[in-house]
């Protein structure tokens, strides 16, 4: 029994494997862009579209307003990332529903490199909002004093994002593969169930999350002076 | 340990590439297709609100030309009714008068044969009088009767005086023929000669008389000689009796005329001045009496 698909390794070559990991991440992704290119290769821009189109309208449109709902403005310029995030996360899940299906969040080498990713795309984000002093600037708030906790703030958060999503996926898998040999039949199809819930809500908490982070990156600033303008009024 | 550092490098990449076709492959067209969707909705709703526009402005239009049109429609219906109304009182008019002008001539035709007719009865009365009256005379007339209207005829000679004499004594010069005595039955031999003297005692003429029988003459004597006539009979005055009658039948044909007139209260029938071309005049009565005794030429 593996804690992690990492362990899977179906080919090596030095330093460069293929794990389970990557394969089934690899799956995923080309679940989601060719079932994407296939529903967007004739787009009606009328009001009569087909079912598909539809649904991904659907997705794409409440995605947007849960970003804007956050308080992003300008939802469309964060959509890639948060929304990448976001169908990734929730495809992994509900793939764990295939028989013999390794979710590649279960492992922590997935959940770290995406948790490096929302690392990274926090100060960009707030840069490109901001500018390089304005973000900086963040880190001292609301005084000097506060600069080593906000950096520990940063790193730490970045961690728990990690930590968090895999530990639900990895104990989710892990819990069916006990029960399975404990009580077979009818109690893992519960858990399986029970797992695609908390993956879903695994998925939107993590996105929700670094869009929080990164409204919080673009927005204190900002968000502070409108505080301060409306006290002083 | 559980990270893998090439599974993180990798699962890094892996997440970016995925970035990048999702973005290429399904927000860019999605979002593409839904903003064209907006705008198409925004612009049909655009059009929709200048189409309910143009179409409330021209339900105005429609509906002010509508009040106008039944404005127009009302204003002909009533003056199509006024001339119809017009039209009627007008045709109404000429039929009344028509009917009016029948009626009076009508009433004329009928009043002209009445007149016809009670003329020709009293023509025929006339006629029968005249012939009774005449009749009469012709049963009284005898010798004694003849000798009475030579003696007329004597007075008469004796009373003429003027012009009229002086006409027949010219008539009785030498040069005339014989002068005749005309009556209805055969003069006594004493009042021949009674004539005949007479005529030589007035005009100095002695020219033979000659008598003759004339029973038209019914109850009179003639004297003629070149033209001109002395005379006295009974036929004088039965004209007389005949002008007065038809005299007095013209009266009333004209107060009966003057009647119709004044009741019609309108012209057109013929007034007192324009009686039919059989009506005589009647002369004074008592001139027409006077004149029993004629003296024209022939």
């Amino acid at each position: 029994m593996h804690l992690s698909p990492d362990a899977i390794v179906y080919w090596q070559f030095g330093l460069l494997k293929l794990n389970a990991t990557i394969v089934f991440t690899w799956a995923i992704m080309l679940v989601l862009v060719v079932g994407s290119r296939w529903v967007t290769r004739k787009l009606s821009m009328g009001l009569e579209r087909a079912r598909w189109q539809n649904l991904l309208e659907i997705v794409v449109i409440g995605m947007t307003r849960q970003i804007a709902d956050i308080g992003l403005q300008q939802a469309r310029t964060y959509l890639p990332f948060l929304g990448t995030l976001f169908l990734f996360l929730a495809a992994a899940s509900l793939a764990t529903i295939i028989p013999g299906f390794e979710p590649p969040t279960g492992s922590l080498s997935t959940t770290v490199a995406l948790a490096l990713c929302v690392f990274a795309a926090i100060p960009i984000f707030g840069i490109s909002k901001q500018g390089l002093a304005g973000y900086l600037k963040s880190y001292v708030e609301p005084t000097v004093v506060m600069l080593p906790f906000n950096i520990i703030s940063e790193a730490s958060r970045t961690l728990a994002l990690a930590v968090r999503l895999f530990g639900n996926m990895m104990s989710g898998t892990m819990i069916i593969a006990i029960l399975l040999t404990i009580t077979p039949f009818l109690f893992p199809v519960v858990m399986t169930v029970l797992g695609l819930l908390t993956g879903m809500v695994q998925a939107y908490i993590f996105s929700i999350l670094a869009a929080v982070y990164i409204a919080a990156a673009t927005h204190s600033s900002k968000s502070k002076t409108a505080a301060t303008a409306s006290g002083s009024a | 340990m559980l990270i893998d550092w090439f599974t993180v490098v990798a699962q890094a990449l892996n997440f970016l590439i995925l970035l990048w076709l999702m973005k290429r492959f399904l927000y860019a067209p999605i979002l593409r297709a839904v903003d064209a969707r907006e705008q198409r909705i925004a612009a049909e709703l655009k059009d929709a609100e200048a189409k309910q526009s143009e179409a409330n402005k021209e339900r105005e239009d429609f509906e002010r030309k509508n009040e106008v049109f039944d404005q127009q429609r009302a204003d002909l219906l009533r003056k199509a009714t006024d001339e119809v109304e017009s039209q009627r009182k007008a045709m109404l008019d000429q039929a009344r008068t028509t009917a009016d002008n029948w009626i009076a001539k009508r009433q004329q035709a009928l009043r002209t044969e009445a007149d016809g007719l009670s003329r020709t009865i009293e023509d025929s009365a006339r006629s029968e009088v005249l012939a009774i009256t005449r009749k009469a005379l012709q049963d009284l007339a005898t010798t004694d009767l003849e000798s009475s209207m030579a003696e007329i005829l004597m007075r008469r000679l004796r009373a003429l005086d003027g012009q009229s004499k002086a006409d027949l004594v010219a008539a009785l010069g030498p040069a005339s023929t014989a002068p005749i005595v005309s009556s209805a039955f055969v003069l006594p031999p004493q009042k021949r000669a009674a004539i005949q003297q007479l005529l030589l005692q007035l005009f100095g003429s002695n020219a033979p008389l000659r008598f003759e029988i004339r029973p038209e003459l019914v109850c009179g004597i003639e004297l003629s000689v070149n033209g001109q006539i002395v005379a006295w009979n009974v036929d004088g005055y039965l004209q007389s009796l005949r002008k007065e009658i038809e005299r007095i039948a013209s009266e009333r044909t004209s107060s009966a005329t003057a009647a119709v007139v004044a009741a019609d209260g309108q012209g057109g029938l013929p007034g007192k001045d324009a009686r039919p071309p059989d009506t005589e005049v009647a002369e004074d009565p008592s001139t027409a009496a006077a004149a029993p005794v004629q003296v024209s030429a022939a």
